[in-house]
């Protein structure tokens, strides 16, 4: 059996931030394994360590920059990692989750696995719409927000929990292959080991570029794109305490009391 | 081709709130595009949640009567086939987690562009979406260029239609290819339940992600005892085991109201904030004083928590 995860190097503002453009200036940024992926690498990990034979194989459509964080997935346990890019990407406009699709869907042909692990969304633009976008893409049956896992590889099916709002959770069996958006909190990730971390280095980790998967600059071309970056203007109308932290929890303290939750 | 047509949301026998936000937005935007906005309903008792969807700015209802709960095959179908006949050039959708099971599938069989989790949608010549990114820190603009275009909306951001309208009625008879259906939605299960309910407290302390690590909770609970208050969180603190489920605000949590809020080292994420907008007095401690939370606190501490909050236990012991 084979497991194929998206992985994605997000970016993550610092508390004071400049908007260069139509993005936040590059040095108010850090760059981190998405937290939705790293529980759906994990699973995967797991799934792997349950079963005889399965491979692990993880997906990247990023820069260099990346691969860092690639190294990552591979010392807590994937076997081999693929990263999509190429000279045309730098020109490219906004890759909405269509365009990550169709680069998915050539590595999908290429590598046939019998499930696909996502996370729920990207943590840096929240679109959460790639893996069920890549499911009808390859003809996969799918499952969005999944937090409880149970693979049935010989019957063919995944019975899964899906988290809805409220409290209430679906239980779905879904049949393979199929794509699941992994929630947080389904597992424990793992921290890389030293010993991982030594092995990651020696994993294979193949640059594919748009020719290599079969496509070309075309497949760049997206109907979206990002035409303005601002702050929003607050609508709050905070009283905010100042002074130092006695000074703030003192009339903190006197607020409560003045509400009366809590006594004196 | 200047239609609106917007899917609504059911679940257990009951019409989801964003039904009727959908409403709202739905027929605003018809406004702008000259066109009228249909609505379409699926599964479940369509007669009945067409009867409370009768609102004002709906001109059309298609019921298609299949299934009784959601399932993402057949609402794929449905809505496609929908679509095909309406001939809407804007097809909005919930961004619930319901949506986000589907909305992309749909997208992907139509062939036309997606854009999720609107915050504001205008179409003044090419269609414009309003969305977040980054943790809600900063908003960014979409522009669409599609003559037919998917967008999916956040909950809770627009105010539902509550006035009466009188849409015509009309069933529509989907053609269900059940051979494409390869996912069974088998039982509902209640989660969180268990000592606590924190939906039941006067005074609320939430912690969140900025308390670092698990062995920093004690400072947390010493706040707690003093003050006699309930402790709640956000996710990543369930997430990580450090509490109970029964203990997460929000959206996949619980809905609480209370007296007063403390939401210490939580960022205001807007699955978080979904669950904790209804109470009457919150009050942030948070080192980033551009936190989203900050939009939505009557008071706030910006400094750092491990500062403030043994000097708060210290003010109040
Ligand atoms: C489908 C779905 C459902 C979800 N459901 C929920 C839900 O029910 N409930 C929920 O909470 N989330 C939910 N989330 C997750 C949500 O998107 C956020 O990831 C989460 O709410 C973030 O939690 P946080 O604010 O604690 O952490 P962060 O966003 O990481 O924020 C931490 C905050 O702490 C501050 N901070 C850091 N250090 C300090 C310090 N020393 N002193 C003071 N402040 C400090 C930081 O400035 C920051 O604002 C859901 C997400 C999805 C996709």
């Amino acid at each position: 059996m084979k497991i194929l995860v998206t992985v994605k190097e997000v970016a993550e503002a610092e508390d004071d931030f400049d908007i260069a453009g139509l993005d936040i200036d590059e040095r108010y940024l850090e760059f981190d394994l998405n937290e939705w992926d790293e529980y759906a690498i994990e699973e995967a990990v797991q799934i792997k360590e349950d079963g005889d034979d399965v491979e692990v194989v993880s997906v990247t459509i990023g820069p260099e920059r990346a691969e860092e964080t690639i190294r990552m997935g591979l010392a807590k346990g994937v076997d081999r990692a693929i990263r999509v890019w190429d000279d045309a990407f730098e020109d490219a406009g906004m890759l909405d989750p269509k365009t990550k699709a169709d680069l998915l869907s050539a590595v999908v042909e290429a590598e046939e696995p019998d499930l696909v692990l996502t996370g729920v969304q990207a943590g840096d633009d929240s679109f959460g719409a790639t893996g069920v976008t890549l499911a009808e893409s390859i003809d996969f049956e799918w499952g969005a927000v999944v937090n409880a896992l149970d693979l049935d590889a010989d019957a063919g099916v995944a019975s899964v929990h899906r988290e809805l709002e409220g409290g209430i959770e679906e239980l779905t069996d879904i049949e393979l292959p199929a794509v699941l958006t992994i929630q947080t909190g389904i597992n424990e990730p793992r921290y890389a080991s030293l010993r991982g971390i030594r092995q990651a280095q020696s994993k294979p980790l193949d640059l594919h570029e748009l020719d290599d998967i079969g496509l070309d600059d075309e497949a760049l071309e997206s109907p979206l794109s990002r035409t303005a970056m601002y702050e929003p203007e607050s609508e709050g109308d905070a009283t905010v305490f100042e002074g130092s932290a006695e000074e703030t929890a003192t009339e903190l303290a006197s607020l409560l009391r003045d509400v009366g939750v809590v006594e004196g | 081709m200047s239609d609106v047509l917007a899917i609504t949301e059911h679940r257990q026998g009951e019409l989801r709130d964003v039904s009727s936000e959908l409403v709202t937005v739905g027929s605003e935007l018809a406004a702008q595009q000259g066109g009228a906005l249909h609505l379409g309903i699926i599964g479940g008792d369509v007669d009945a949640f067409a009867d409370e969807l009768s609102l004002e700015g709906v001109e059309t209802i298609h019921t298609v009567d299949h299934g009784d709960e959601f399932n993402h095959d057949v609402y794929t179908q449905a809505t496609a086939q929908l679509f095909g006949a309406v001939e809407p050039s804007t097809l909005l959708l919930p961004n619930s987690v319901n949506g986000l099971d589907y909305a992309p599938a749909v997208a992907s069989t139509l062939d036309i562009p997606l854009v999720t989790d609107a915050i504001g949608i205008s179409r003044d010549g090419g269609l414009e979406v309003t969305r977040e990114m980054y943790g809600s820190k900063v908003e960014t603009t979409v522009a669409v260029d599609a003559d037919v275009a998917a967008v999916s909306v956040r909950p809770a951001e627009w105010e539902p239609t509550t006035d009466a309208g009188d849409p015509s009625i009309e069933s529509f008879d989907a053609d269900i290819d059940e051979d494409a259906v390869k996912s069974t939605v088998t039982g509902f299960e209640a989660v969180a339940g268990g000592d606590v309910d924190i939906s039941e407290a006067d005074f609320l302390i939430s912690i969140g992600r900025g308390i670092e690590e698990e062995d920093n909770l004690p400072l947390i609970k010493d706040l707690v005892e003093a003050t006699d208050a309930t402790l709640s969180s956000s996710r990543p603190i369930v997430d990580n085991g450090w509490l109970p489920k029964n203990r997460q605000v929000g959206q996949s949590g619980k809905v609480v109201t209370p007296d007063v809020y403390l939401a210490i080292g939580i960022s205001g994420a807007v699955q978080h904030v979904a669950g904790m907008k209804g109470s009457d007095t919150i009050v942030a401690i948070n080192t980033d004083p551009n936190a989203p939370i900050m939009d939505l606190a009557d008071y706030a501490i910006v400094d750092d928590l491990f500062d403030v909050v043994p000097a708060l236990t210290d003010a109040l012991e």
